[in-house]
Order: C-alpha cells, then sequence, then structure tokens
C-alpha cells in the first residue's frame, strides 16, 4: 500500500532536517489555536453578558486583573523559546553545518526561464568553467569546451538525482531572472538569485519521485517550472550518472 | 437634516468645480479620496475575481464574460498565463496602494482627522488638493498601462529584477504610476503631521486625541520615512529599463539563450531591501489607521471608555518604530546567514508584542461595557477576531525554521490577506457606516449593512481560511495553474472553494453599492448632529460640516472617551463640554478657560 504523500496538512517529510520544522509548524498551530480559543470564548462571553439588553449601564472603570497580563507574558515567554530553541538552531545547522564535499553529493541547480538545470560534475568530480557566451542551444549550462574539466559534465534537465541516506550540496544560482528552488517534501525553499552562488544542504531519507516547484514569480511559465526530484538507491544513482557522464564524454569526444 | 445658523466666515459662493472638483476642503477632498478609493478596491477586486476562475476551473474558457478581453488576453475565452501575471500584479498594486492606504488615509484621515481635533481645515489646504490630483494621476497612469502593448506590469506587486527590468512596456508605466503614488502619499504625510502638531484645539493635549487621531499621525511618519526609498528604488529601476543604468542587473545574464546586453554590476537584492524597507511599514500604513477607526466605534458602542488608552497609544508608537526594522523577513529565503536572520526573527517576535496587547485592550473594553449591535460595531468586532488570525498565522512565517517550508506558499496569501481583508478592509467599512451620517446627513440602512456584514465574513473566511491549507500542502504562491504539481492538484478543491467564496463576496457588495447610493439621496434623516451619541469633536460641528467646519471655536476639556462617568446627566460626555456639562453654542458667552491635561 503507497502511503499517502500529500494532502490537506503538511506533505510527508523525507529530509534529515524536516522533523524540527514539521515539530516547530505542528506546535506553533496548537499554540494559536488555544490562544485564539481562549481568548475567543473571553469575548463571546463579553458580547453575550455585557449586550445591551443585559447590562443597559456601562461601567466606567477599567476592568482590573492579571490575566490579560500573564498572557502576555507567556506569549513572549513562547516565542522567545521557540526563537532560540528551536528555530536559531535549526537556521544555524542548515546554513553552517555542511557535510563534508568528499562525502556529499556536489550539484549546481541553475534554473532559467522555464527550466531546471542540474549541473553535475561528471565522473572526474570536477565542474567545468561555465560562462555566459558559452550559452547555447546544445550547451545550456555554458561550459567552457577548452576546459577539460567539464569534458564529462552533464546536464540533467528537470530532474534533480540524488541518493538516499546520502548529504546533498547543491549551488543554487541562476541564469536570468530571480527563482525560488522550492521541494516541499525535502522541507526546503531557496531562492536562485542571478549573480550569487547561494550553497545549501540536504539529506533524504527515503527513496522515491518527488515534486521540485519554483516558488518565486518568474514570467509567464512559473506555474510550469516543474522538476522531478529522484531519491535512489547508491546503485543506482551511480548507473546512471556513469551513464549520463559517459555519454557527456563520447559526445564531446565526437565534437573535437 | 439638523441645520444650524452658521455665520458666513467670509467664504464667498465658489464655482461648482473649485468647490467640488478642485476642492481645497478637507471634507471634499476626503470624499474625493474615498469615493475614488471605492472605484478602485472594487476594481482590483474584479481583477481578482477573473483571476480566481483561471484558478478554480485551469484552462477552461470563462463563462459570458470570456470574449470581452481579447484574442490576446483571453483567446476563446481562455486566459493566458502573461494575462493571468498582469491581473495579479495589478491586484496587489490596486488594493494596496490604489484603493486601502488612499481610503485609510486619504478618505478618512482627511475627512475625520481635522474635525476630530476642532481644526477648520488641514493645514496646508492647497497640498492637499495637489495629493489628491496627483494620486488620481497616478491611478490613470496604472489603469491605462492595461492597453499598451503587451499590457500591465505583470511580474508582481513586488517587482522584483531582473524580472521586472526585462518586462514589456507595462512594467514603465507601473513604475511612473507608483512615482506619482508614492509622491502624493509623501504630500498627505506632511500635512497631517503638520495639521496634528500645529493645529489641534486649544485644550486638546496629545494625550487627549483620539486614538483615530494617535493612529493617523503614527501613520503619516511612517509614510514620510518609509516612501522615499521606494520612490529612490523605483526611479532607480526605471533608469534602468530607459536609460541603461544597471542598479539591479548583475552581469552575466542570459535570458532565452540570449547574453543580455546591460552593463551589469548591479544587485537583484538590493531592489528587495529597498522596496521591504517600504512595504514592511506599509503594512502597518494599512493596519493602524483601521486600529484607530475600530478603537473609536469600540469606545463608542460599549458606551465606556476605551481600556488602556495609554497603553494604546504607547503600543502603535512602539508599532511604528519596529516597522522599521522587520523588513527582512520577507526575504528570509534569498541565502540570509544566522546572524542577520536571528536580527530579523527577533524583532518579527517582538512586534508581534503590541499587535497582542492592541487586541487584547480591544477585548478588554468588551468587559463591563453596554454593547450596541450597530453595523459599524459588527464590522469592528469581526475586525478583531479576523485581525487576530491575520496577526497568529504571521508566527510561523516569522521564524526561519517552519519559514523554510511556508515561504512564498498560499499561506503567505492567507496569513495578509486576514489581516488586510477581513481586518483593514472591515474597519474600513465599519467607518464608513459610522461616520456616513456626519458627511451626508443620513443614516445608511440597518437592514442592508448587517446583510452585507454577515454575508461578507461568511465569504471572506471562504476565501482565505482554504489558502492556509492550500499553503501549508506546499502550493507556491502566483501559480497560474497549480494542478501542474501533484500536490497543487490534490487541494485543488480548496482553491475552487475560495474561488466560489470570492464569487458570492463580489455578489454581497452588492448590499453596501445599493445601500451607499441610495443612503445618499434617501437615507433616514439624521435626528442631531450626534446620531451616534459620541464625544469626540468631530460631532460637535453641524451636519454636515459647512466650509471652515466648527459654528464655534471648540475647546476641549477631557479625554477622547468618557462615556458612562458616574454622576453625569447621560452616559456621554463630549470633549468639548464644559465642566458644568454645558456645550458652547454660537453666540454664547466666552466658555471657561479649559482645565489642565489630565
Amino acid at each position: 500500500m503507497q502511503e499517502k504523500v500529500y494532502g490537506y496538512w503538511l506533505p510527508i517529510d523525507i529530509s534529515t532536517h524536516g522533523a524540527v520544522v514539521d515539530w516547530l509548524i505542528n506546535w506553533l498551530h496548537v499554540f494559536m489555536i488555544a490562544l485564539f480559543l481562549g481568548w475567543g470564548v473571553f469575548f463571546v462571553y463579553c458580547l453575550v453578558r455585557y449586550r445591551r439588553r443585559a447590562n443597559p449601564d456601562a461601567s466606567y472603570d477599567p476592568v482590573k486583573g492579571k490575566v490579560a497580563k500573564y498572557v502576555e507574558y507567556g506569549v513572549i515567554v513562547v516565542e522567545a523559546v521557540l526563537l532560540v530553541g528551536l528555530s536559531m538552531p535549526l537556521w544555524a545547522d542548515f546554513k553552517h553545518a555542511f557535510p563534508n564535499e568528499s562525502e556529499a553529493l556536489v550539484v549546481r541547480v541553475v534554473p532559467e526561464q522555464f527550466a531546471w538545470n542540474i549541473h553535475y560534475s561528471g565522473k572526474d568530480g570536477k565542474f567545468g568553467r561555465t560562462a555566459p557566451e558559452y550559452v547555447s542551444a546544445e550547451n545550456l549550462l555554458g561550459l567552457d569546451p577548452d576546459d577539460p574539466a567539464g569534458n564529462d559534465d552533464f546536464n540533467s534537465i528537470n530532474n534533480l538525482h540524488i541518493v538516499k541516506d546520502r548529504p546533498v550540496i547543491a549551488h543554487i544560482s541562476s541564469k536570468d531572472v530571480i527563482h525560488s528552488f522550492k521541494i516541499p517534501v525535502m522541507r526546503l525553499t531557496q531562492d536562485a538569485i542571478p549573480g550569487q552562488d547561494i550553497r545549501i544542504w540536504f539529506e533524504a531519507t527515503r527513496a522515491g519521485t518527488f515534486d521540485i516547484a519554483c516558488a518565486q514569480l518568474c514570467g509567464l511559465g512559473h506555474y510550469r517550472m516543474r522538476g522531478q526530484l529522484t531519491v535512489e538507491s547508491e546503485e543506482a544513482f551511480q548507473a546512471w550518472f556513469d551513464e549520463q557522464s559517459g555519454a557527456a564524454d563520447e559526445e564531446d569526444d565526437f565534437s573535437f | 437634516m439638523a441645520e444650524h445658523e452658521h455665520g458666513d466666515h467670509g467664504h464667498h459662493e465658489m464655482p461648482f468645480w473649485q468647490k467640488y472638483v478642485f476642492s481645497t476642503d478637507h471634507k471634499v477632498i476626503g470624499i474625493q479620496y474615498a469615493v475614488t478609493a471605492l472605484v478602485f478596491l472594487f476594481l482590483g477586486f474584479c481583477l481578482m475575481m477573473m483571476m480566481r476562475w483561471q484558478l478554480a476551473y485551469p484552462g477552461q474558457p470563462m463563462p459570458w464574460i470570456g470574449g470581452l478581453f481579447g484574442e490576446i488576453n483571453m483567446p476563446e475565452g481562455i486566459m493566458v498565463p502573461e494575462f493571468y501575471n498582469q491581473l495579479g500584479a495589478m491586484h496587489g498594486t490596486i488594493m494596496v496602494f490604489m484603493g486601502v492606504v488612499p481610503l485609510a488615509v486619504g478618505g478618512f484621515g482627511n475627512y475625520v482627522l481635522p474635525l476630530q481635533i476642532g481644526a477648520p481645515d488641514m493645514a496646508f489646504p492647497k497640498l492637499n488638493m495637489a495629493s489628491y490630483w496627483v494620486f488620481v494621476l497616478g491611478g490613470i497612469i496604472m489603469l491605462a498601462s492595461f492597453f499598451v502593448p503587451e499590457g500591465a506590469a505583470q511580474s508582481g506587486w513586488t517587482s522584483y529584477p531582473p524580472l521586472a527590468n526585462i518586462a514589456p512596456t507595462g512594467q514603465t508605466w507601473w513604475l511612473w504610476g507608483m512615482v506619482a503614488l508614492i509622491t502624493s502619499s509623501l504630500l498627505g504625510s506632511v500635512n497631517f503631521i503638520v495639521t496634528t502638531v500645529q493645529m489641534r484645539a486649544e485644550g486638546l493635549s496629545f494625550f487627549r486625541l483620539p486614538f483615530f487621531v494617535w493612529a493617523q499621525f503614527v501613520t503619516a511618519f511612517l509614510l514620510l520615512l518609509a516612501f522615499p526609498p521606494l520612490e529612490a528604488a523605483g526611479v532607480m529601476q526605471l533608469m534602468d529599463r530607459i536609460a541603461g543604468t544597471s542598479f539591479f542587473m548583475p552581469s552575466g545574464l542570459v535570458v532565452t539563450g540570449q547574453p543580455l546586453e546591460v552593463s551589469g554590476g548591479g544587485s537583484p537584492l538590493l531592489w528587495q531591501h529597498l522596496f521591504w524597507f517600504l512595504a514592511h511599514p506599509e503594512v502597518y500604513v494599512l493596519i493602524l489607521p483601521a486600529m484607530g477607526i475600530v478603537g473609536e466605534i469600540v469606545a463608542n458602542n460599549t458606551r465606556r471608555p476605551l481600556w488602556g488608552y495609554r497603553t494604546l497609544v504607547y503600543s502603535i508608537v512602539f508599532l511604528g518604530f519596529m516597522s522599521f526594522i522587520v523588513w527582512a523577513h520577507h526575504m528570509f529565503m534569498t541565502g540570509m546567514g544566522t546572524t542577520i536572520s536571528t536580527f530579523f526573527q527577533a524583532t518579527t517576535m517582538i512586534i508581534s508584542i503590541p499587535s497582542v496587547i492592541i487586541l487584547t485592550a480591544f477585548a478588554l473594553s468588551l468587559h463591563g461595557g453596554s454593547i450596541r449591535f450597530t453595523v459599524p460595531m459588527l464590522f469592528c468586532l469581526a475586525f478583531i477576531p479576523m485581525f487576530a488570525i491575520g496577526g497568529l498565522t504571521g508566527l510561523p512565517l516569522g521564524l526561519t525554521a517552519s519559514d523554510l517550508h511556508l515561504h512564498d506558499t498560499y499561506y503567505v496569501i492567507g496569513h495578509f490577506h486576514y489581516v488586510v481583508a477581513p481586518g483593514t478592509i472591515f474597519a474600513l467599512f465599519a467607518g464608513i457606516y459610522y461616520w456616513f451620517p456626519k458627511a451626508t446627513g443620513r443614516m445608511m440602512n440597518d437592514a442592508l449593512g448587517k446583510l452585507h456584514f454577515w454575508s461578507s465574513l461568511i465569504f471572506m473566511n471562504g476565501v482565505f481560511m482554504p489558502m492556509l491549507f492550500v499553503g501549508m500542502a506546499g502550493v507556491s504562491r502566483r501559480l497560474y495553474d497549480q494542478t501542474q504539481y501533484a500536490y497543487g492538484a490534490q487541494v485543488q478543491g480548496l482553491t475552487a472553494m475560495s474561488s466560489w467564496s470570492a464569487w458570492l463576496l463580489g455578489l454581497a457588495q452588492i448590499f453596501f453599492i445599493v445601500n451607499f447610493i441610495m443612503s445618499i439621496r434617501k437615507g433616514k434623516n439624521v435626528e442631531s448632529d450626534n446620531p451616534w451619541q459620541a464625544t469626540t469633536l468631530e460631532w460637535a460641528t453641524p451636519t454636515p460640516p459647512p466650509h471652515g467646519n466648527f459654528s464655534v471655536t471648540p475647546r476641549v476639556y477631557r479625554g477622547p472617551y468618557e462615556y458612562s462617568v458616574p454622576g453625569a446627566s447621560s452616559d456621554f460626555t463630549p470633549q468639548h463640554a464644559s465642566e458644568n456639562g454645558q456645550v458652547a453654542q454660537p453666540e454664547s458667552a466666552p466658555a471657561p478657560t479649559p482645565a489642565d491635561d489630565d
């Protein structure tokens, strides 16, 4: 039986960092609903109890009582705890605790209107130099033909293949306008900004295929800028990777 | 209509165009602003109702009116993505810059503020007139942009470069329009500040100002300080587009396979900083006047003083200040590091505190009151929980960890619409029902008002509540067709529900439109100048107030919300009633010296 991936609340989480995100989102909503209901009971009580018919003469003096003040302090404490205890550490982890490049799969994500170019280094593990002047219909990444490191590089359009349980380091940039690299099941959003190379990392804990979306308005095709995330075993990934890399290398040999 | 003998004040009879068109009277300008803004609000809403068809039924021809928008925009009645993006960008722009702000500040601020402080007019009446006409100019430029080749702006109301820089001509028009709208707001804000500081009636100290005046005063400072950076940014983007500069364009862009011929070296993020440095305070420009209106109406309809008046004042001043240092929470996903993100998360959490205090104060004001459920009061009562939902849903967006999933999804759309639509716009409706009798001498119809209220409340929630779930499921905002994604298709039913609610909400506004237009000519005449038995100075004028406003220069003896004072002869004691409870009449003896500040 297939577990449902998407529904009316959070989709399933296949990331290593997502548990904290989900915990925070769920408990925040419990907190919000509790506040709203508690406060709503008071509100409705006042509307009924102090309607004109039930209470023809209003009282001049302000209502005393410390409950409101304590609730206010409670809100401050909860917000401070969530910020310092959860959000900051997670962000620090996400931004700074990068896995070692030698253990991780390193890819470049270079979106354009309206597709995701995923640049893999090929078997040599080195990314070839890219520059705008080399961009063509056959060379969407703009790989420099004179750089040997780029010979076995390949571009997997709209399909990000990664390995289950192996961290991924992605360099996010953009060829044209701002896009945003979003994988709901990975609890991940990162703007792709031209002129910048932003490094992020994530790790998938489950195999399967999932949606990659663009989250920043990037033009008329924004809505169909859908990519696919393929999470697979080490063997399956390696087979695909070798095949793609070899094909790129051969193509290169033919052309020179 | 209550008739008053008021002296000639030295005003000769003015020709029609000077009295009603190019008027320098703050009341005429206020009404001009309000009516123009209401028309724009309705127009912005119509754009959205069209988008909602495409969202509910992607790729299907729009029934009845689909053929009206031309082969380019809607071939065979089916909306193309470019047109969808135009509608989206212009919906946001019209609603914020041409609808809510002009109504809240230009309309209510202009009409009510000078009356509430006992002034004969604004400090700079001609500047005031200029502000309105520059606003009209901006509005015309914006609307005209739909008719330029390739249509209006289509890069969102946020107009992020490089997309906005390479967008068709409509974007240039958008920028010219924005320059005009911003200039208009700046002219208005200076006027409000000077008027509030310089033209208060005798005895009306700062801590005797009605809460509404405080709200407008803080708002004016926000406009004055936040808009210039956006005006600068707008001019910079304009130069990028027409003069070949490259403020926001980095080097090495390749658009549709062609290297872009720009000098480069610019930064797209610079625009975002400048834009949000305005646009976050702008959120409070939308919400503060609404809170001001709610404060007035809650006090009046509970028949007791507003709870924690000084706390409320300090809260909005603090809100205004804090609103300048939270802007980058709109940019958490741009690659922000831990230190900066911590700063902006902390300020974002801190800014929630005065908001909670303000809502608490409104709720506590109900306790011990004698609540009249008038139509304006109903809208204000709904404002309180609706704004609470808007505020609470800001929490998961204000923390980076939860924002990782929710950023740029429909959850954001649901969140800020709860703040602005059933929040601010409800308060603005309340204000219209409340001050309509002062401006026209006639009451609006009660039954139609209640129908308008209940139907709007239900359908507003029907529009925005589903969005929170759609966003939670992961659906990005600004998608022409969410069913492209598996998780979008999953929640398509909720999106259709939003659409149906939006159309029904549109129908519900007919109650208001009919009521508004009918009541101008046929509404029940007010029985006195003070039909709500309120305490503030605007009710001390003749109805409607003549040019120059007050028949007798008012003096103020007390704070703004002296309702149900023990031992008083009635349950309200106007600010201008002297110690012995006498209200100064025209040609009466000079009133006693005002008491010192309380």
